[in-house]
């Protein structure tokens, strides 16, 4: 008999209510299918506004400054404005861009940053969708955005943004083989792709405790996927101006930054699930587990950004082939010879 | 058949780690540089030409707009060299008060060599932190003077006004913070990995060819040549001082950024001496309103944060130079670019341009 407690125990309060006013019960699925996809929705939309003014106000007091504190109480309308900003610049497009690789590039890359949202375990049984090859839909998707960033790079008609464009695809690709292995390493420990499973496998111990090595690989490989220091060379600022975002004004920017920090968001998520626990945790109702560990995850990638100057394009390439790579397939090979030895003791 | 081509990139005068208006003509075989030719005169204001239709204390305020975050270093090497036409002599209290301005004038311009460097690297938390201690000095400054970046505050004969009273116990509790805060750029920048792979071995300049070249200052002596103007020709009162000079040994970006973050320290230790020998006394000396040097020419130089200053003017007995030059170091040392370059990639020449520490408002005039 499962405990039905947390959002699921929510969504089972709407569902009952909606069941009173609504007779057909397939009506019901429909709209409680509807209020799922405007939850996600509004956690993503949420994540990126919320986290561009964490991160101005982490760096600020890291740097012993304040950060916003003009508009709304604290600075905390600060997104708001620059929304507002955004959406009332005129929109530039270079001349002799490639018109519909041009404008294509922010919204493919917004995409998958937050398509990827639906495979999030927030608490027992509230995934919007648990597929079986849950972890494998994520590493897929996020694959994807390697492409518009290329598109948006040489679309630009603009040699800054064509080397930014090339550095991408170079670190992206590069570090994505690394980040697979070591996810891996935890795929074989739980015996199966789906979230749930690998949550529910982290009832007594979390998986960062079997798997020490594997999470710090995740960790720098997750970095260097979404593109933030010391990884940031791709949107170099003191090399290549902003690289493949240089031609881009007003929303189209937006949606790249949009995109950027919903990847923050997910990479931590996914290593909440994966090695944190997920939403396990005394006491708390589990999806106030689950934001608690993601933001912590979240602090820890903002406290790198702020503290590490950037790497250059080949000792980032070295870094990851020569000691990520051989790291993450030992770390298999050991997990492997663990796990074989505990069955046969056991 | 398959056929690579170089391309050019332009680095160009609006940049973000180009410090100031520069404009580096890269020419790129993929990420290698195969030649980087900077491309200079965005910031030219005809300083020295303007020298000529201004009388000699007139010209003062011109020599803080040269190298503006050394200001009270180029007012210093522009008064001792017309002290030296007109055999002026300073009043001792007069000379410590130039000694710690200019000392403080160094480490002052160092701390934004240590963040511009810092945040070219994508450390921009470096940057932060060494700015909010230039504030400290910069406070002193605007204490002593009224100005916080351009002081005019050494003039000829000695420096134009005395010390207000809180000036040195403010000096003081600097000294006494500075330490701490030096280590804790050492453990942020200098303890760093990442900084060190990105430094290390970049960018070497042999101690012969610098010879060749004419660098000087900083670059000079990590290229291993102990070549500093304050102990081989000492100019103020320097010969009382006890301080060392910090070398290096290879030439590279790493040596270039170890020597400037020992020289901080050599400097504050050069502020705490004068501090205690400091008289009391007159801190101008009678000199005549309308200054005219007899005609002839004289050359002096002295150690500014970016180099050896110098001025060279020839006078014809009027009021105002016949021919005022400024052998300017940033200008100079800028040179070795093309060759320091070769063969590195994009993100080394930033590294690069940030350890020469060259400022346009120097290198153009």
């Amino acid at each position: 008999m499962q405990e039905i407690t947390g959002l699921f125990r929510i969504a089972k309060v709407l569902r009952d209510l909606l069941g009173q006013f609504i007779p057909d019960p397939q009506l019901v699925d429909i709209c409680m299918s509807l209020i799922n996809i405007g939850a996600i929705f509004t956690i993503i939309s949420l994540t990126a506004v919320v986290l561009v003014y964490t991160e101005r106000k982490i760096s600020a007091f890291m740097q012993r400054r304040s950060g916003p504190n003009r508009v709304g109480p604290g600075g905390t309308l600060q997104s708001v404005a620059d929304m507002i900003k955004l959406m009332a610049k005129e929109d530039i497009m270079p001349a002799g861009a490639d018109k519909w690789m041009w404008v294509l590039a922010p919204m493919l890359l917004f995409i998958p940053a937050a398509a990827v949202f639906v495979v999030f375990p927030f608490d027992n049984k509230a995934i919007f969708a648990d597929l079986n090859i849950g972890i494998f839909y994520f590493i897929a998707m996020s694959s994807q955005s390697v492409l518009p960033f290329l598109m948006a790079g040489w679309a630009s008609n603009n040699k800054y943004s064509l080397v930014g464009g090339m550095r991408t695809v170079a670190q992206m690709l590069s570090y994505e083989v690394p980040m697979v292995l070591s996810i891996l390493g935890i795929v074989m420990l739980s015996g199966s792709m789906r979230m749930s499973t690998i949550v529910a496998a982290q009832q007594h111990t979390w998986f960062i405790l079997l798997q020490p090595i594997a999470f710090v690989v995740y960790v720098i490989t997750a970095t260097a996927e979404i593109n933030r220091a010391p990884f940031d060379l791709v949107e170099g600022e003191s090399e290549i101006v902003a690289g493949p975002f240089t031609e881009y004004t007003g929303m189209r920017w937006a949606l790249f930054f949009l995109a950027e920090y919903a990847n923050l968001f997910a990479v931590s998520a996914i290593a909440t699930t994966l090695f944190l626990g997920g939403w396990n945790g005394p006491w708390l109702p589990g999806w106030i587990w689950f934001f608690l560990k993601v933001a912590g995850m979240i602090f820890l990638f903002m406290w790198f950004r702020w503290t590490f100057p950037r790497l250059r394009i080949d000792q980032l390439m070295s870094f990851g082939w020569k000691v990520l790579l051989p790291l993450a397939v030992l770390n298999i090979i050991v997990t492997g010879i663990g796990m074989y030895i505990y069955e046969f003791f056991s | 058949m398959l056929r690579t081509e170089t391309f050019t990139l332009n680095m160009g005068p609006q940049h973000p780690s180009t410090h100031g208006v520069l404009q580096v003509i890269l020419e790129l075989d993929g990420e290698t540089v195969v030649q980087a030719i900077p491309n200079m005169g965005y910031l030219h204001r005809g300083i020295e030409k303007l020298a000529e239709s201004r009388t000699y204390a007139q010209f003062i305020p011109y020599t803080d707009r040269l190298d503006y975050v050394s200001s009270m270093g180029n007012n210093l090497g522009y008064c001792q060299t017309v002290e030296k036409m007109m055999g002026i002599k300073v009043p001792e209290r007069a000379e410590y008060l130039r000694i710690i301005m200019t000392e403080l004038n160094r480490i002052a311009s160092h701390l934004i060599f240590m963040g511009s460097l810092a945040i070219d690297l994508g450390a921009s938390t470096g940057m932060m932190f060494g700015f909010r201690s230039r504030e400290r000095i910069l406070d002193l400054f605007d204490m002593a003077c009224g100005a916080r970046q351009t002081y005019t505050y050494i003039r000829f004969g000695g420096v134009s006004a005395d010390i207000p009273s809180e000036f040195i116990p403010e000096l003081q509790r600097f000294l006494s913070d500075f330490p701490a805060m030096l280590d804790e750029y050492h453990r942020l920048l200098t303890g760093n990995e990442i900084l060190y792979h990105r430094l290390k071995n970049t960018g070497v300049i042999s101690g012969q060819r610098a010879l060749e070249i004419g660098l000087t200052g900083p670059a000079l002596r990590a290229s291993g040549v102990d070549y500093d103007i304050r102990k081989v020709e000492p100019y103020g009162i320097y010969e009382r001082f006890d301080f060392s000079v910090p070398l290096g040994q290879v030439g590279d970006c790493w040596d270039r950024y170890i020597v400037r973050m020992e020289e901080m320290k050599q400097s504050a230790s050069i502020v705490a001496q004068a501090l205690e020998q400091m008289p009391e006394g007159a801190v101008m000396a009678t000199v005549p309103k309308v200054l005219k040097p007899p005609a002839g020419e004289v050359y002096h130089s002295i150690e500014n944060p970016r180099g050896e200053l110098g001025y060279y003017i020839v006078s014809d007995g009027g009021v105002n130079p016949y021919r005022l030059h400024v052998r300017r170091p940033s200008f100079i040392n800028l040179q070795v670019l093309n060759e320091a370059c070769q063969g590195l990639l994009i993100g080394d020449v930033v590294a690069v341009l940030a350890t020469l520490d060259s400022l346009m408002g120097e290198v153009d005039c």
